[in-house]
């Protein structure tokens, strides 16, 4: 044996250790396999964009809902397509944009949580998921500057914050990657304006949790009545948003049953009142 | 110029062996055992924080032996390989048999390649969506793989003694508790003074389990409370010096483990 024997090489699945440090999926899947990035297409693509999302916090915890419209032009690409994620255990991921590139990069952020999570043997801060996420937009800035924005709405469960009833946080982003924490409640995308708008008035501090799933269903309504590209809740198809929450307890999905019945009372309501 | 000595490759490899495996059998043993619901591992480790068990993927879970800063590499490496497999493919297209592989072509290569051998044992399990399914693999620092079928006892100077006693005592299908008081058992059965049984304490154990019950992420970590009350009321001699995660150095005393 001589020491150029093998003396550094870098044996089979170890090559996959040799940057220690990096507890971060996104930066050894951009060196291992950089062909698997989400990254855009050219300029001037027609892709199905997503639309609206609403997040709002509410007494233990958040809320995030996503109406189920993707558009392409001026044509309805899919109907029941889903905006809203849980990222991992305690924060929610909502999209607006291109939704290809969105839906990817949403899986990648997913991978990313949970594989610090594994690696380290324990969760990022809240505020560390919010800015990781502000990394991943930033590294997606060519593509934005061609019109292929994605904009994410992130919100989550902070497990270190001392009254558990004030545990909601919400953060919104711009293309460049900034991030800003938001009181209360936000929306991004296309109906966005609407819906901040309806929250204005049915938003109070400290809601309960069926009163917080209800405001955010019927804040959707109000942007799917105004704007063209966000659906509104689809009886006939028994389609509804897609309504989440993030709490002490983990992440939920509030079942379309009781959105179902929650639409109806909005849908009843609204009638009597033939103006709203 | 001068001639190298000659040692034929038999003897060279049996050093390396012989190297190995006393450096595997200076740490304390991990027992892997599968139960009613999946896959138990329990080892003896006093550190909180440098674990010997380590969740790889959804269905998948880790466990390992000898030098910390060997097998902590090879853990790392194993969830980037399943992480990009399941980002590429599909979370359901990550198996334990592919990392079992890619593990054991990596050990064999540096076995036969390096100065060095690793001084380590891994452990790679997969639970199933039923007990048929549940899959133990059992990997040498010379790449050898073997696939057991209900337990396995990896590292520590007693392996051999304690998978008699598990051989004696383990049954299939045991619940969740009594699967942990056998492997607790046959963890203290060896290594006490004059054969007197060792109680170990939650302090000294790592318990994970693989979970077919779960939702997605099957593995769990069992610690704290929810350990001590899962543990039988302890008896026999106090355990003694604690475990460290990491095998002693080779130049302290052979014996000083115990």
């Amino acid at each position: 044996m001589t020491a150029l024997d093998g003396a550094g090489a870098v044996h089979g699945i170890l090559r996959y250790a040799t940057s220690p440090g990096s507890s971060s999926f996104t930066e050894f899947l951009s060196a291992a396999a950089p062909h698997l990035m989400p990254s855009a297409p050219g300029a001037g693509t027609v892709a199905p964009h997503g639309t609206t999302i609403v997040a709002a916090t509410f007494d233990g915890g958040v809320v995030m809902a996503g109406d189920r419209r993707a558009t392409a032009g001026n044509l309805i690409a899919q109907r029941d397509i889903e905006k809203v994620f849980a990222s991992d255990d305690y924060s929610l991921v909502g999209i607006a944009g291109t939704a290809g590139l969105a839906i990817e990069l949403v899986r990648l952020y997913q991978v990313e949580l949970e594989h610090y999570e594994k690696i380290e043997g324990t969760q990022l801060t809240l505020d560390g998921k919010a800015n990781r996420l502000a990394t991943m937009i930033r590294g997606n800035l060519g593509a934005a500057m061609q019109g292929l924005a994605v904009v994410p709405l992130f919100a989550g469960f902070d497990v270190e914050v001392a009254d558990p009833s004030l545990g909601g946080k919400i953060y919104s982003y711009d293309v460049t990657g900034g991030r800003y924490p938001e009181q209360y409640y936000h929306s991004v995308g296309s109906g966005s304006l609407f819906a901040k708008g309806a929250l204005k008035k049915l938003w109070r501090l400290g809601m309960s949790r069926d009163e917080i799933v209800r405001v955010a269903v019927e804040s959707l309504y109000d942007a799917a009545d105004d704007d063209s590209a966000t659906g509104g809740p689809d009886i006939t198809r028994g389609i509804f948003p897609v309504v989440m929450l993030a709490t002490a307890a983990g992440t939920e999905r509030v079942a379309d049953d009781e959105l179902g019945a929650v639409v109806r009372t909005i849908l009843a309501e609204r009638e009597a009142r033939p103006g709203a | 110029m001068s001639m190298p000595f000659y040692a034929s490759a038999e003897q060279i490899m049996r050093d390396r062996s012989e190297y190995a495996r006393k450096g595997i059998a200076r740490g304390r043993s991990v027992v892997v055992s599968t139960y009613a619901d999946g896959v138990l591992f329990v080892a003896e480790n006093a550190s909180s924080a440098l674990h010997k068990v380590s969740e790889i993927y959804d269905r998948i879970g880790f466990a390992a032996v000898g030098k910390y800063n060997e097998y902590e590499n090879l853990r790392v490496a194993g969830i980037r390989l399943a992480d990009l497999r399941g980002y590429s493919y599909d979370r359901r297209d990550v198996t334990a048999r592919a990392l079992a592989n890619a593990y054991a072509q990596t050990l064999g290569t540096i076995f036969t390649e390096q100065q060095k051998p690793y001084e380590v044992e891994l452990c790679v399990a997969e639970v199933g969506h039923d007990a048929e399914g549940d899959q133990l693999y059992r990997l040498s620092y010379d790449g050898t793989i073997v696939d057991e079928p209900q337990f396995l006892v990896m590292g520590g100077g007693q392996a051999d003694a304690i998978t008699e006693e598990m051989k004696r005592t383990y049954a299939a299908g045991q619940p969740l508790e009594a699967a942990l008081a056998t492997a607790v058992a046959a963890l203290g059965s060896a290594g006490g003074t004059d054969g007197a049984r060792r109680a170990l304490p939650a302090e000294q154990l790592e318990v994970a389990v693989l979970d077919r019950t779960r939702g997605k992420r099957k593995f769990r970590r069992i610690a704290g409370s929810g350990l001590t009350a899962l543990l039988p009321a302890g008896h026999g001699e106090p355990a003694g010096e604690p475990a460290p995660a990491d095998t002693p150095p080779h130049d302290r005393d052979e014996s000083g483990g115990e």
